[in-house]
């Protein structure tokens, strides 16, 4: 009984936490220069994992799925497979999931050791919002970055199956591209696949940053948020993920 | 009659079960340096935090310039932190701003001065707490002694009418703590400020206090200037001034007699 | 400092877009929408199999559009079909026949053209006159067995 009540009590100062600081969004306009560095550091600095597991994961799908394919001699609709898989469902999620390890888990440590060092009450003392200062453009710059780097994946993760699918194992160039121009719809799948990632950006950066501003100051606080906050948030994106491909494709 | 920069009246707070103050009354006069002092673990810095609003007491009122802190709608609150510095034990310097830009922080946020008079402002007020030539640096760059100086010079960038500060001398060397020792009194006196000093550094406190409050058992034991303190014979006040191992404080933590424990054991 | 991180912050978002666009054009339909000007057609058929809307509409093997509208009329029992073609495309002959492929044996369903030789041409909205349905597998398969057995049964009376 006590853990649930726990849980419900969290869940309900994680929504206080969530409405205060889309609250103050639209403070931040006038000063989108605190959001452009916030993006750095969630954004440009989770690139470089998300252009490599992008790739990887492209390359292993066309392999995978070519060796299916050539059983029913269909080895033609390689690149729309590749291009839905990714743009549908692994673009968004995978991304999701290492943008939570990389860049949630960061936020997390950052907002606690604030906690933690009393840099958050200093702010208040010194009359500055540390919700309008600190929280709010950490948002806005996760929210902002999740559908890019889901972009991205997709895109590099289908310039690998094509590397692997066209250069390796001789599927048609030609074939490879008329069949995803065909087959792949944009509202349908490319769409869906990025209003997922806006909604991933949405729920990890929360996660990460209500856990950062939650935990308790000291050091084995801030470490255990941190680990709460890549277990929550990817189980919240594999969650989301079912229930919002079952909206989308029913 | 003296006035009262602070008034605390009727102050309880508890956090779970455990009660903080239960009933304090406190006046801080305008101009003088007042300690509040008692054992670690007395809530002194929870009383800072209760009078700079980041606390709800359980009851009680506490008044800053007249004004009900806990009272005030949020941006009066926010206007009255303006007239009010902190110091925190840590110095709590954001760690991604170069010492510069943390003293400008609080300049840029709340004025709309040019950058060339923030630049002024900055400096100068590094130069009173000796560390100019130090604008360039980040915070983990500092020691804890310059950490707390350049916090100072944060506080004091929007000329407050009070300081309050959070054990400034825990854990410095001689020399750093003979620096603080004399900032303080310093910036008290040239500033016209009001100092709030929570301590339990004897002797360094009992140097520049004017006024000196200790608090045990969430009540406030002892309260008068520094030279009532010092003559005072209650035995709760000689044994926290002379460092007593035993007195009212006692030294064993309360609990079975130590025979008994020995024989559960071997039981 | 401050300059180099508004410069790798920009080089990201630029980036990100890019993707987005390269999915939206290269790796997607979009690029194949034209945005106005279009060129409709409507087909009535008595039975389009597994026709979906945004199937393709194809001339000698050259996909010229696709089907928009999928209706039924309830007056002569007939599916009617809307085509938007590229504008590119807009003058087939009044005699051109619509009929419903399969690309491969169990593959999609298309609507393929064959222009005929009339002189004048099929105005927008125009409605084509000549169409042949969807070959159901089912209804070959049927047709084939009735007429094996329609043969056996005169040589042996079954």
């Amino acid at each position: 009984m006590k853990p649930l009540l726990n849980a419900v009590e969290r869940l309900g100062r994680g929504s206080i936490f969530l409405a205060k600081t889309l609250r103050v969004l639209p403070k931040l306009l006038p000063r989108f220069g605190l959001v452009i560095h916030q993006l750095h550091s969630v954004g440009v600095q989770t690139l470089l994992i998300i252009v490599v597991a992008g790739l990887f994961v492209g390359m292993v799908l066309a392999l995978q799925l070519y060796y299916t394919l050539s059983t029913f001699g269909a080895e033609d609709t390689l690149g729309m497979l590749v291009d839905l898989s990714l743009v549908r469902e692994l673009g968004p999620v995978v991304a999701a999931l290492l943008f939570a390890g990389r860049a949630g888990s960061a936020l997390t440590a950052e907002i606690g050791l604030m906690k933690a060092t009393e840099q958050l009450s200093g702010l208040e003392m010194m009359a500055v919002d540390p919700v309008e200062r600190i929280i709010a453009p950490r948002f806005l710059a996760g929210f902002i970055a999740m559908p890019l780097l889901a972009a991205i994946f997709s895109a590099v993760g289908i310039l690998g199956g094509y590397a692997v699918g066209v250069d390796l194992l001789r599927v048609d160039a030609g074939a490879f591209w008329s069949q995803i121009q065909a087959k792949v719809d944009f509202s349908e799948d490319v769409l869906n696949g990025v209003i997922k990632s806006f909604v991933f950006g949405f729920v990890v950066t929360w996660i990460a940053l209500f856990e950062g501003h939650d935990c308790i100051p000291t050091s084995e606080g801030v470490a255990r948020a941190t680990t709460r906050t890549v277990v929550h948030s990817s189980l919240a994106v594999l969650a989301l993920d079912f229930v919002l491909t079952a909206i989308m494709y029913n | 009659m003296t006035q009262a920069l602070v008034q605390i009246r009727g102050l309880h707070f508890s956090r779970g079960d455990k009660k903080i103050f239960d009933g304090i009354d406190m006046d801080i006069t305008v101009g003088r340096i007042t300690a509040v002092m008692g054992p670690s673990g007395t809530g002194k810095t929870t009383l800072l935090k209760l009078i700079g609003g980041q606390l709800k007491p359980d009851a009680g009122e506490i008044r800053v310039d007249g004004e009900n802190v806990h009272a005030l709608p949020r941006a009066r609150l926010y206007q009255l932190r303006k007239k009010m510095g902190m110091l925190f034990q840590s110095g709590a310097l954001l760690t991604d701003l170069s010492v510069f830009d943390n003293i400008a922080f609080p300049l840029r946020e709340h004025t709309d001065l040019s950058d060339s008079m923030i630049r002024t402002l900055v400096l100068m007020k590094l130069a009173a707490v000796g560390l100019a030539g130090a604008h360039r640096l980040m915070p983990s760059e500092l020691s804890g002694g310059m950490a707390r100086r350049v916090a100072l010079a944060r506080a004091l960038a929007l000329d407050p009418m009070m300081i309050m500060y959070d054990e400034p001398f825990t854990g410095q060397d001689p020399i750093s703590l003979g620096v603080l020792v004399k900032l303080i009194r310093d910036t008290n006196a040239t500033l016209g400020l009001t100092s709030i000093l929570v301590s339990h550094d004897v002797a360094e406190t009992l140097s520049i206090a004017d006024d000196v409050k200790i608090i045990s058992g969430g009540k406030v034991i002892a309260d008068g200037s520094k030279e009532d303190i010092q003559r005072s014979d209650s035995p709760w006040v000689r044994q926290f001034i002379d460092g007593l191992a035993d007195g009212p404080v006692p030294f064993h933590y309360p609990g079975e007699p130590l025979e008994r424990l020995l024989l559960e054991d071997a039981g | 400092m401050f300059r180099s991180i508004e410069l790798t912050v920009g080089a990201f978002v630029g980036i990100g877009l890019a993707a987005l666009f390269m999915l939206a054009m290269q790796a997607s339909n979009l690029s194949s929408f034209t945005s106005d000007g279009q060129y409709a057609l409507t087909a009535r058929f008595d039975n389009i199999g597994g026709l979906k809307v945004k199937s393709a509409v194809k001339v000698s093997g050259v996909k010229v559009g696709q089907v928009s509208a999928i209706d039924y009329d309830m007056e002569t029992f007939e599916a009617v079909v809307t085509m938007r073609i590229d504008e590119r495309y807009d003058k087939f002959p009044k005699d051109t026949i619509a009929s419903i492929f399969t690309s491969g044996l169990l593959g999609e369903q298309y609507i393929g053209l064959e222009p005929g030789g009339d002189d004048q041409v099929l105005a927008d909205q125009g409605e084509i006159r000549h169409t042949q349905s969807a070959m159901v597998l089912e209804q070959i398969i049927g047709q084939f067995l009735f007429s094996k057995s329609q043969d056996n049964g005169g040589n042996e009376g079954f």
